[in-house]
């Protein structure tokens, strides 16, 4: 059990902001500097904050993205900056979806920032697994997929970023919480389509369908980042919420406001919750004997390791 | 740009919430299958006290059997409020049901003239216990089976003699904290006056619940309804209870803990009841 090593030290609660972000399409500074009035906005009691995929350029690029991308360090740097410049020496964790340039390869990434006075430094940089290329949706065209589902510890404890489509391909969340993660961030830009619901268009229902699924089924925190704003016709449907491990949605923003939503997540509920449905201990005793069905399309060589 | 602030709402303490016509249909539901499929018994008895709890009981028997099937029988004491029993004839002649009344102030005192010393509190048991005597044998007497009509607050508090109101083989509404069987009580259409008194056992003149217990049920209910969930005593302070309710709800729990069990037996052999000779009460 690797429980001891990824919860907070010393930690129940994290003050948690979302910064709901209607950005400007491709004004990369103006946005920027939205981010920083959203900084000085935020109230004073803030631990973590959540931006939004493609948060300060706008979702839908094509080949502007090769314009816009970023190097990792660059766009860390002008957070912190920014940040800085709106409240000093305060330490803060932030999360932010980006395009990132990685030496000529380009993929929709988020990192993982902590901010101290004098200095910052990327505690993770997640880039997008599954990038929808189908529909109205043509990431793949302009992007590179990401290879890698990390975890990571924090100052909060071990953590998870799923951007978008990665959040709705259930292994995605099952497997960050086998690893460890006890809050998934999951900076989104998802287009509002369905208009046959009941009170809200059916992507805003089957979004929080998804999110409350992978609250319940794995005990964790989950912080959603929603873009919003409309870009050519598509209107992002904002909706940036934190659900508990219960599945409770304790705060969610309307879909078509700039909005900071504030909440604070006490850690202790995550024990709780697995303790009244232990889902997830049921699963880590379960998982390597699924894994391990032949009919899976295991990567040739894995099952040999295994068979040896 | 000036952001929209939505903050998430601060954690109040709140009752427990209850959607009761999904409630009220499930009870009937497991009343029809415990007593018509099960048991095999059509008729139902339920000591009817005048109070909201055996109100909301009546009820749920007489949509699960029909009223032609559901006993109602009252059973004061001497000293007992005379609104319990106008207040238990309101439910009676709402639901359509049958109804008797047996004075146990003969058989309570029979024993109670022996033994003048005896407290409020001895003598409040002896009057629980000789009540569910008598709707055991007018049970048998009717072919019928009696109805338990405690709620989840006073078996979590331990507020209930042991061996007498937890007695009944069948409670519809032992999982329910008082504020939701209030709720279920308007959803049934129980009569406003046993929704709107205040609760009390009758055992003593101007007795009620909440004067005994020292916090209401609404507080009660909501603390309850957290630290069975597992949160600590200094989460539940942060939610909003005051260290004193915490201590006096967790007090009450955990001294009342053996009332919610049955009687501890000495285990002797390999086939000790309950321990290793383990079956399901339905089996």
């Amino acid at each position: 059990m690797a429980a001891a090593d990824t919860r907070a030290p010393g930690r129940a609660r994290v003050a948690v902001a979302i910064v709901q972000m209607k950005p400007v399409k491709g004004r990369y500074d103006e946005n920027l500097h939205a981010a920083g009035e959203a900084f000085a906005q935020i109230g004073d009691a803030v631990d973590l904050v959540a931006f939004p995929e493609a948060a300060f350029t706008g979702y839908f690029l094509e080949g502007a993205v090769y314009d816009l991308a970023l190097d990792a360090r660059r766009f860390a740097a002008d957070l912190a900056r920014t940040w800085r410049a709106a409240r000093g020496e305060r330490a803060v964790d932030l999360v932010a979806g980006f395009f990132e340039n990685d030496d000529g390869t380009y993929y929709n990434s988020a990192l993982y920032l902590h901010i101290a006075a004098d200095s910052e430094q990327i505690v993770h940089l997640h880039r997008k697994l599954f990038l929808p290329t189908y529909g109205v949706f043509d990431e793949e065209r302009f992007l590179s997929r990401g290879r890698k589902l990390g975890t990571f510890e924090t100052r909060f404890g071990r953590m998870a970023i799923l951007i978008c489509e990665d959040a709705w391909h259930a292994i995605v969340p099952t497997i960050a919480a086998v690893k460890g993660a006890r809050v998934l961030l999951i900076p989104s830009a998802s287009p509002g389509r369905g208009i046959e619901g009941d009170g809200e268009l059916l992507s805003i229902v089957r979004w929080r369908q998804t999110l409350v699924s992978a609250a319940v089924e794995h005990g964790v925190f989950v912080v959603y980042a929603g873009l919003t704003g409309f870009e050519g016709g598509k209107g992002m449907t904002g909706n940036s919420c934190v659900i508990d491990p219960h599945g409770n949605v304790i705060v969610q923003a309307p879909a078509a406001d700039a909005s900071i939503v504030r909440a604070e997540l006490d850690l202790r509920e995550i024990d709780l919750a697995r303790a009244s449905l232990p889902l997830l201990g049921d699963l880590e005793a379960v998982l390597p004997d699924l894994l391990l069905d032949e009919e899976l399309p295991l990567p040739r060589g894995v099952r040999d390791v295994y068979d040896r | 740009m000036t952001f929209t602030i939505v903050e998430a709402p601060a954690n109040t303490p709140r009752p427990p919430g209850i959607d009761c016509a999904v409630t009220a249909e499930w009870l009937t539901a497991f009343l029809r299958d415990e007593l018509l499929f099960r048991r095999n018994v059509s008729r139902a008895v339920v000591g009817l006290s005048g109070g909201v709890d055996s109100a909301v009981t009546a009820y749920l028997c007489a949509r699960a059997l029909g009223p032609k099937n559901v006993y109602a029988i009252r059973l004061p004491y001497a000293t007992s409020s005379p609104a319990s029993l106008s207040d238990a004839q309101l439910v009676v002649d709402a639901l359509g049901i049958h109804c008797d009344t047996i004075a146990i102030t003969d058989a309570v005192d029979g024993y109670l003239q022996f033994e003048p010393d005896a407290d409020a509190r001895r003598r409040g048991n002896v009057m629980a216990r000789t009540r569910m005597v008598i709707l055991f044998d007018q049970s048998a007497k009717l072919g019928a089976l009696p109805i338990g009509t405690g709620n989840k607050t006073e078996r979590m508090l331990g507020y209930f003699t042991w061996h007498a109101d937890d007695t009944p083989p069948l409670n519809p509404i032992g999982d329910l904290f008082k504020t939701q069987v209030w709720a279920l009580a308007r959803y049934l259409g129980v009569p406003r006056p046993l929704i709107d008194k205040a609760p009390s056992a009758d055992l003593e003149a101007d007795q009620t619940d909440e004067a005994d217990l020292g916090i209401t049920y609404a507080r009660a209910d909501a603390l309850l309804c957290e630290l069975l969930h597992g949160y600590n005593d200094e989460q539940l302070v942060e939610h909003g209870f005051s260290a004193d309710e915490v201590a006096l709800v967790r007090r009450r729990v955990d001294a009342t803990h053996w009332k919610r069990h049955l009687p501890t037996t000495a285990m002797l052999t390999n086939t000790a009841i309950n321990e290793f000779y383990l079956r399901p009460v339905d089996y």
